[in-house]
């Protein structure tokens, strides 16, 4: 059993929060880099040229990289050693999320009610995922997720009849139909399988997988290069004011479901594709 | 073509502007988001004076972070406009006559942007760091309460943008497009 404080979580959250707005990981910069390389088009290179300038600025000043700072999504993989003291695990999440936020002059973009709105303040309460893990470590990914690419996201229940070809065709109208409103280059993460909210959670995680990592199964990873294609020679280009570069990487993630089902899931996110993690 | 556009934002300026033409833009801006608007449409039908004159005017979609102590403001990129669409046609037939976000916008805009020889720009979504060392003053004038959304004040200097609808008619998402299509198909045979 290893013991973990609770105003040690939060602190480490707290640090996530304000440092996932600031700073983008390797892969995305990378991808971005070699997009302006392959990007024929003047006008979208040059807004590719932006945007990495963004990031040079956002880093250099530590401020947030886009206005939106998102809800705070958070992956916490709770190993079955860890005990942890001094308060509840969700609660001490959601206060280094308010200080995070607080401390961070991160905007506060959450409403109490989805109907009656209503900003609660601190941007809390997080949405959070657990999966309980073997072994004593406690990890935590902070993912901030703005909503101008959340609201494009889609999810059909299809009947397995629609096969693959059915899946890749949902995936690219998914994509087309959002156009410039995503802020393009976008990354495309795909949930297939599960049940209907299982399907959404994978779409999100799926988010989180870096870009060089290659997907274990051969097939999906042919897929997901595959539809990365389709998608650059649908001409939406960087905002959407044409070119090559539409997204910069999808991702698959699928789980065994029910013979009479094949739920899929597409959760766009944008260029400011945001994740940092701890092991604690 | 890069063009200067600057305050006040007359008609007659915004004639010359077309679709795909990147703009930097100077003087004052406002800004207002969804609940911002709803609020000056509903003091627009009970006949109140709005917190700014419409007429001439430019409104940047954007609710910014906030800005850490010593700065004029926190990041500020666009956000996505096509919730402003049931309300920009009101204050577009008023006199306001730069919108500023991102993202596509319904026909109802793009007919009312054409019937008043308006136009709509785009920012860079996400270039939010970037476009507020653009902002060289920002001050609340309405609606405190509602924070991020609040109506701010901005003095802006060179602030980068794209023109996507222009006053004949013109969209830059649907010829950006295709003008970049076209090419590709050209230049593979
Ligand atoms: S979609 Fe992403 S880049 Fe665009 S405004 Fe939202 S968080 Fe920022």
């Amino acid at each position: 059993m290893k013991e973990l404080k609770a105003a040690e979580i939060t602190e480490a959250v707290e640090r996530l929060c304000i440092e996932a707005n600031s700073y983008l990981g390797k892969d995305v910069k990378t991808r971005l880099s070699e997009c302006m390389a392959a990007e024929p088009w003047p006008g979208a290179k040059s807004i590719l040229g932006r945007i990495e300038e963004n990031i040079a600025i956002a880093e250099k000043d530590f401020v947030p990289l886009c206005q939106d700072t998102g809800m705070a999504c958070i992956f916490a993989e709770v190993g079955q050693e860890v005990h942890i003291v001094g308060g509840g695990l969700t609660d001490a999440i959601n206060e280094g999320v308010r200080r995070g936020y607080t401390n961070g002059f991160l905007r506060k973009s959450v409403v109490a009610d989805p109907i009656r709105r209503g900003n609660t303040g601190d941007n809390t309460p997080a949405h959070i995922h657990y999966e309980i893990v073997p072994g004593d470590n406690l990890k935590i990914t902070v993912a901030p997720k703005g909503f101008g690419s959340e609201n494009m996201s889609q999810i059909k229940m299809f009947a397995p009849a629609a096969g693959e070809e059915g899946v890749k065709d949902f995936i690219v109208d998914c994509v087309r139909s959002a156009g410039a409103n995503p802020c393009p280059p976008i990354v495309v993460g795909v949930g297939i399988g599960g049940t209907f909210d299982r399907a959404a959670l994978m779409a999100k995680e799926a988010l989180l997988v870096p870009f060089d990592e290659k997907n274990p199964d051969p097939y999906y990873a042919e897929m997901e290069d595959e539809l990365l294609e389709k998608i650059n020679r649908l001409g939406i280009g960087p905002q959407g004011f044409g070119g090559k570069t539409t997204a910069l990487a999808v991702k698959i993630k699928t789980f065994p479901t029910h013979i009479a089902g094949m739920p899929v899931a597409v959760n766009i996110n944008c260029h400011v594709s945001r994740h940092r993690e701890v092991v604690l | 073509m890069r063009k200067k556009l600057e305050f006040p934002f007359t008609k007659d300026k915004l004639k010359e502007l077309r679709a795909g033409d990147e703009v930097l833009i100077s003087g004052t801006i406002y800004t207002a988001r969804d609940q911002a608007h709803k609020r000056l449409v509903e003091m627009i039908d009970r006949g109140e004076k709005l917190p700014f004159e419409l007429k001439d005017s430019a409104i940047y979609y954007v609710g910014p972070s906030p800005a850490r102590p010593g700065k004029v403001i926190g990041s500020a990129g666009p956000t996505t406009s096509y919730r402003m669409d049931t309300y920009a046609p009101v204050l577009l037939d008023l006199g306001h006559s730069v919108m500023i976000g991102k993202g596509q916008r319904s026909d109802e805009v793009k007919q009312a942007v054409v019937r008043n020889g308006a136009v709509y720009l785009a920012a860079i979504g996400g270039a939010a760091a970037l476009i507020a060392k653009s902002i060289k003053a920002a001050e609340v004038i309405a609606f405190e309460d509602l924070g991020a959304e609040a109506v701010r004040r901005l003095e802006v200097e060179a602030f980068p943008a794209v023109v996507v609808l222009d006053t004949i008619g013109g969209d830059w998402y649907e010829e950006g497009r295709k003008s970049y299509l076209g090419e590709m198909e050209r230049s593979a045979i």
